[in-house]
């Protein structure tokens, strides 16, 4: 079997400007973000970004990258409004895809299952019609003749992950409360990179964890890369909490543009381990 | 600090009530309270008259006990992840107490943006599930400050359906379309008119009329005889004040 296990940087050499990409987890949790922190330092731009948005959303809007979201909300969960998301609606830096939260999971569902759409009630009556005229309806077929919205399919040309253990062909476990729609989005891409705290040999995945932990599998992986307090600072239960002190500071950083620059000079500008050894540094000043 | 049992009932109180009377006939389904007041309203109907209630720890898990607001659920019932939960709405076994930016007569709430949609003058969180959740299962709204603001002729972007909206939808829109109840600081509200549009059912004690009308944006239906909200049993103080929120959470979100 294929060893996929690559590097952030692989990972990120292998998307291209203008592609459609999800983005697993779920607001301020489980985000891949040390792939988005990769992302970040390549020239990547022009994205139509997936995702049930947190601070993925926020730093993808931050740097420009995006032309399209297609999305229900955008939070950091504690602190309950996306700054950077916020602020790049405000001054109309991308074009807004608004979908009901049960409308994307059913989208996602749909390309996963290679359907072009199914059909829900969720979105009849609200705006949700209006600000997206490219939303049909269908009529059932049966005795009812209730009429849908047909949810368009959410295909994707990659997605980006991040679970609690993997192994080097791409079985990805996660060990926290909620599995959020990582399998799912990793089912409707044509490529999944699946980041992980660790990468374990495949015969110690259920050692300590029953098997429905094991998520995502191979087949729908292209990528592993192991990236220990890679969600940060979004929680990745139970390796590591939300950091909310450091979320707290993205967030005041994020309202101030010379703030932010200083943010990004110490934070993002060089390496993931830079990017560690900083944050580290972050609590040992507040300790 | 006023008496756990006799110290006056604070408006905060009257909101906890109120909110928690909104489950007292849901029955054996999931409550979903976003905010602080409606938490331990719900936790409050689950300890008294709506035993039968779910509650979820705020993220994946049903929990058995009912703790203390800022406390950790000692007991799991169930799992619910948010697939499942998004999946549960859909079969109406639950009952969602939302928060709103705005909310008109016919009760269309938004938590998306205000002005317009294309280039918000402020984006607030998105849709969220405001649209499944008000053509699925029952939904009430909860405003902490009741204003012109929130209180609006017209919301800028329909997120929770109301029934001005849903009867235009057709059919599948109206078919499990429920606005129970909006309570905000000032006062309860429903939509027991011909026409579904607000009504004013009652009014927290201290709140007059005129102020109600003067925090509302929209012609509100007022009858003859508004009664108060009812009061807490010295039980349900006891519970509110000593078990379920000992430090205070709610009057930080509805001060006296």
């Amino acid at each position: 079997m294929s060893d996929k296990t690559m590097t952030a940087e692989q990972v990120v050499g292998r998307l291209r400007s203008g592609m459609t990409l999800g983005i697993g987890g779920w607001g301020s949790r489980r985000k891949p973000m040390a792939l988005i922190r990769a992302l970040l330092r390549s020239d990547i731009t022009d994205l139509t970004v997936v995702s049930y948005g947190g601070p993925d959303v926020g730093l993808l809007a931050a740097a420009d990258r995006i032309r399209t979201l297609v999305t229900p909300f955008a939070t950091l969960d504690s602190i309950p409004l996306e700054p950077h998301f916020t602020a790049a609606r405000q001054r109309g830096a991308f074009d807004l895809v608004e979908l009901d939260e049960a409308m994307f999971m059913w989208g996602l569902t749909a390309a996963a299952q290679r359907l072009p759409f199914l059909p829900v009630r969720a979105g009849l009556g609200s705006d949700v019609m209006k600000v997206n005229p490219h939303l049909r309806t269908v009529v059932s077929p049966y005795a009812d003749g209730e009429e849908f919205v047909a949810v368009p399919a959410l295909r994707l040309d990659a997605t980006l992950v991040h679970l609690n253990r993997a192994d080097a062909q791409g079985n990805a476990q996660y060990l926290g409360p909620d599995p959020y729609f990582d399998d799912l989005f990793c089912q409707a891409a044509d490529a999944a990179y699946v980041s992980c705290e660790q990468l374990v040999d495949t015969a110690d995945l259920l050692k300590d964890a029953a098997p429905q932990t094991l998520l995502v599998k191979r087949a729908f992986v292209t990528g592993v890369v192991q990236t220990p307090n890679g969600a940060h600072f979004t929680s990745c239960a139970p390796d590591h909490d939300r950091d909310e002190a450091f979320q707290r500071a993205y967030a005041v950083a994020a309202r101030d543009p010379q703030a932010w620059q200083a943010f990004t000079d110490r934070y993002l500008s060089a390496d993931e381990e830079t990017y560690q050894a900083a944050v580290a540094a972050f609590h040992e000043e507040r300790a | 600090m006023s008496s756990p049992t006799t110290g006056k009932t604070t408006r905060a109180e009257y909101c906890v009530v109120a909110c928690a009377e909104v489950w007292r006939h849901a029955g054996e389904v999931l409550a979903g309270p976003m905010g602080t007041v409606p938490a331990i309203g719900a936790r409050l109907a689950k300890l008294t008259f709506a035993p039968d209630l779910l509650l979820t720890d705020g993220e994946a898990l049903l929990i058995g006990d009912v703790p203390a607001l800022d406390a950790r659920a000692q007991v799991v019932e169930g799992w619910l992840p948010y697939r499942q939960h998004l999946a549960l709405v859909a079969t109406g076994r639950r009952h969602v107490m939302m928060g709103a930016g705005q909310i008109d007569r016919h009760g269309n709430q938004n938590i998306s943006c205000i002005g317009d949609w294309s280039r918000p003058a402020r984006q607030l969180l998105g849709v969220r599930g405001a649209p499944v959740n008000t053509l699925n299962n029952p939904t009430s709204y909860w405003v902490p400050k009741h204003s012109t603001r929130v209180f609006v002729e017209q919301v800028d972007m329909v997120c929770g359906v109301g029934y001005d909206r849903a009867a235009e939808a057709g059919p599948s829109a109206t078919r499990f379309h429920h606005v129970p109840e909006v309570v905000s600081n000032l006062g309860v509200f429903d939509f027991a008119t011909p026409d579904h549009s607000m009504r004013l059912r009652s009014l927290h004690p201290g709140v007059t009329i005129e102020q109600v009308l003067a925090a509302t944006g929209f012609a509100l239906t007022v009858p003859d005889e508004v009664p108060y909200t009812r009061e807490p049993t010295s039980e349900e103080l006891r519970l509110v004040r000593e078990v379920i929120d000992s430090k205070g959470a709610r009057d930080r979100e509805v001060p006296a």
